[in-house]
């Protein structure tokens, strides 16, 4: 059913569903379309006036427009109640429970994206404004804060273990950005002041993406889908699906990285 | 009735200087085409960044040829910067929606038409028809002039989301500036409108012996009073955020490139949204619903019947302007919104299609049993129904929260409302400019020429847009100064922005049979006679081009406004304004 829409790669859960609505309204609107163009063209046809030099005052007089207008009012009702609107509201509302997830925070900023990883304690660090450092602490993450010790922050590197869902929380420091996994079927905007909840389950990793599109460079890439500025074009991060034991080996080198930069931080105290 | 008696000293028909008759006059008529010739003239040059823009996403990074000495600025030795691309972008959509459609659609058609087809000698205050394009005049060129500030336009796109509009360059406080003085104008037009509709229609003109084109202007009218006053509201509360230090859009603890910004904060950038998308959506109707006017009087002129479902499509017309009002929110499903708002918005959204369904139906099954003479003005109407079809069919999948996910802010979305308002509006302007044309001037335009500008247009608009469908399914972003060659999933369909782009251009060139017959046209001798089309409303009664006061006689309607092809009449129109032959007798 996919033939006519060239939908990109799929990599996730919700996501055949998703591309299942689009198709199915794309089927809706190419019948409206061949119906009206059909009768459209035989009527230029058949009704010119070398043909039919006298017009009929009255023109149609049979009512089955009418129907044919109920009928696409019911065709709309089915896509909304049957799949919209349960599709989104899971979506948005239904979101995974927190232990069964990967809790991860997004914040947008112009032109990148920071990635906050509460760590292996599962409680985010604060985040202050006053302590927001360009270079080092692009997120102003309190490094007094007990639970903030084991956060991981990347930046532009979202790393994710496959089928197990991804909540993630976005905001923005600075301006409205959106965040978009063509690939996940996900998109949402990142608000500063607002903290929205997006959330997907990934199915294939990025190896096996690989081996599928045949191109070993192939990676899932967030892209900043709301004009944020004159960078907006290349606000670009990339997102790894890993097995869960590559996932957790990444978490792993992490803390190990942190413990490494601590010792150096150390020296200054 | 004594007031009207106090003023007949002013009737005498005086001789009017060149600056009172041309510049600053208060003639309908005069002012409709002050209005359609500044509003083409802005869409030529909104048409023109467009084709700017198109070479930086056809060849991202070349320098562009011949033009960079031309914008030393935005184009350093040729190459564009990426704030000039956004401050194209932002100004072809606002140049185009604000300054170019609405001005011809409503400004410059609605001002020189609806009164003649009411059979009104002119609109109900005429001075307050001279101040609007005044001010609609002052608005442009200070949005024109904003390209001449040392930091350039706008460029925060047509939308102007803050807080990224709120920490713009100074482009961003002229474009505030310009649009209070474009709405202002817009809504001193559409009060006139109104009451112009409501008060000055000739005898026996009801309501539903209305042209389908006065409907829509009157639907239209109601639409721009309503909506418009939000987004002024909110042009001040931006204008003060830039200026004055308040933070109606700005929350608190924002930190730009690594900084906090010293703001007082607490404000919320959503609700700039809300209160712009309750005027755009609107908006959106106030650039279709005078196109639906125009194809209408086309369509019945040319398969010489009356309009099928006359009374449905008026109906629908007026369904169609109060759910535009509740539906904006469909603009915003990713700003967080949960099930039941969203459930509300796509429903809403979903019920409005029905009255455009329903009139685009009427308008096609017009043409079963007519006589269609296939004239410049008709191939523009019979173009705007298959082109409108798409753009209206395009909408239903961003309607429904759950195929947009993936196609919010995608050139989807693009390719969705060009269609609506390029080959759609923009091909009813243009079949309506061929129709009137004689009553304005009195000439007619070439027949050959106009359809050397119609087939060649027909197709090119097809090309350019039909391209963005794909792209935008593949994933491809809209705003993005290298046509989204960043991203990877663009890849397969990065070919089609040179396609597009040549595609545009080729457009341009097709506008020039249009531009040499619109001008050359007016050397020919006036040879169009009051009726040239043997059409049936009532402008068509005025002489071509129709004097101060615009009727010879006195007007009134008697019947409905298509009685084409009535059984057992001689002609196959009869004209509203026309007696009937014998006295009827009495039923």
């Amino acid at each position: 059913m996919h033939w006519f829409l060239r939908f990109p790669e799929l990599a996730s859960e919700h996501g055949a569903r998703l591309d299942h609505v689009t198709v199915l309204v794309h089927i809706l609107m190419l019948a409206l379309f061949i119906i009206w163009g059909a009768l459209f063209i035989y009527m230029i046809f058949r009704f010119s006036q070398k043909r039919n030099p006298k017009a009929d005052h009255d023109g149609v007089k049979s009512h089955l427009s009418s129907w044919g207008e109920g009928a696409v009012a019911l065709a709309e009702v089915i896509l909304l109640v049957g799949f919209s609107i349960p599709l989104y509201s899971e979506r948005v509302d239904d979101l995974p429970p927190a232990e069964d997830s990967v809790v991860v925070r997004v914040i947008g900023e112009q032109f990148a994206w920071n990635v906050h990883y509460p760590g292996p304690d599962g409680v985010f660090g604060e985040t202050r404004v006053d302590l927001v450092d360009l270079q080092t602490n692009p997120i102003g993450l309190n490094r007094d804060d007990p639970a903030a010790a084991d956060d991981v922050v990347t930046l532009n590197q979202l790393h994710l273990p496959v089928g197990k869902p991804a909540l993630i929380y976005l905001s923005s420091k600075d301006v409205i950005h959106s965040f978009g996994i063509p690939e996940m079927r996900v998109k949402m905007d990142a608000i500063p002041g607002m903290l929205f909840p997006v959330w997907f389950q990934p199915i294939v990793t990025t190896e096996e993406m690989r081996q599928r599109t045949g191109d070993p460079d192939f990676n899932y890439e967030i892209a900043c889908a709301q004009l944020c500025g004159l960078g907006h074009y290349r606000m670009k991060g990339f997102v790894t699906v890993h097995t869960q034991e590559e996932f957790d080996a990444w978490m792993a080198e992490q803390q190990r990285l942190k413990e490494e930069a601590g010792e150096v931080d150390d020296f200054w105290t | 009735m004594a007031e009207s008696e106090h003023h007949d000293h002013d009737h005498h028909h005086e001789e009017l200087g060149f600056w009172r008759k041309y510049v600053f006059s208060t003639d309908h008529k005069v002012i409709g085409i002050q209005y359609a010739v500044t509003g083409m003239l802005f869409l030529f040059f909104g048409f023109c960044l467009m084709m700017l823009m198109r070479w930086q996403l056809a060849f991202p990074g070349e320098p562009v040829p011949l033009l960079g000495k031309l914008f030393p600025r935005g184009l350093p030795g040729g190459v564009m910067l990426p704030e000039f691309y956004n401050e194209l972008g932002a100004m072809h959509g606002t140049i185009m929606v604000f300054m170019g459609i609405v001005p011809l659609a409503v400004g410059g058609f609605g001002n020189f038409v609806l009164p003649l087809q009411i059979g009104a000698p002119d609109m109900a205050f005429p001075r307050l028809n001279m101040m609007s394009y005044q001010s609609f005049l002052i608005g442009g060129l200070i949005m024109f002039g904003s390209f001449f500030l040392p930091e350039g336009a706008a460029q925060s796109g047509w939308t102007s989301y803050p807080p990224l509009a709120d920490i713009a360059p100074s482009g961003q406080t002229a474009w505030l500036i310009g649009m209070v003085f474009l709405i202002t104008s817009s809504l001193l037009g559409a009060i006139n409108f109104l009451v112009t509709t409501i008060q000055l229609r000739a005898d026996g003109l009801s309501f539903f012996r209305l042209p389908f084109f006065c409907w829509a202007q009157f639907v239209t009218s109601f639409l721009l009073l309503l909506a418009f006053p939000p987004l002024e509201a909110a042009a001040f509360m931006q204008l003060m955020d830039r200026v004055a230090g308040t933070s109606f859009f700005l929350p608190s603890g924002l930190v730009v490139s690594g900084q906090a910004l010293e703001v007082s904060g607490g404000g919320s950038p959503i609700l700039w949204q809300h209160l712009f998308w309750f005027l755009a959506h609107p908006e959106v109707y106030v650039l279709i619903l005078p196109a639906f006017g125009i194809v209408a009087e086309i369509i019945a002129n040319n398969t010489r019947k009356p309009l099928w479902g006359y009374k449905s499509m008026v109906y629908s017309l007026i369904v169609l302007g109060f759910l535009s009002f509740v539906v904006w929110a469909h603009h915003m499903f990713l700003t967080g919104m949960g099930t039941t708002m969203s459930a509300f918005f796509q429903t809403t959204t979903m019920m409005i299609s029905i009255p455009s369904v329903i009139i685009l139906t009427a308008l096609i099954l017009s043409l079963w049993g007519g006589s269609i003479r296939f004239t410049t003005p008709m191939l523009f109407a019979l173009g705007f129904l298959p082109m409108f079809g798409i753009g209206g069919l395009t909408g239903l999948p961003l309607g429904l929260t759950a195929p947009d996910i993936h196609l919010h802010d995608t050139y989807y979305v693009i390719g969705h409302f060009h269609y609506v308002v390029a080959p759609g509006t923009i091909f009813a302007l243009f079949a309506g400019i061929y129709y009137w044309y004689p009553k304005v001037t009195g000439r007619h335009m070439s027949e050959f020429w106009g359809k050397v500008h119609f087939w060649p247009s027909f197709v090119l608009m097809n090309l350019i847009f039909f391209p963005m469908l794909i792209q935008g399914m593949a994933g491809m972003s809209r705003r993005m100064y290298d046509g989204g060659a960043t991203y990877a999933h663009n890849e397969g369909v990065l070919y089609l922005n040179k396609v597009i782009s040549f595609a545009a251009w080729g457009l341009a060139l097709a506008q020039i049979p249009f531009i040499l017959n619109l001008f050359l046209s007016l050397r020919k001798p006036k040879t169009a006679s009051a009726n040239p089309w043997r059409a049936t409303t009532i402008e068509w009664a005025a002489p071509s081009p129709p004097g101060h006061g615009n009727f010879t006689r006195p007007v009134a309607a008697y019947r409905g406004p298509y009685e084409y092809s009535v059984p057992g009449e001689s002609e196959d129109f009869t004209p509203q304004f026309e007696p009937a032959k014998a006295p009827v007798a009495a039923h």
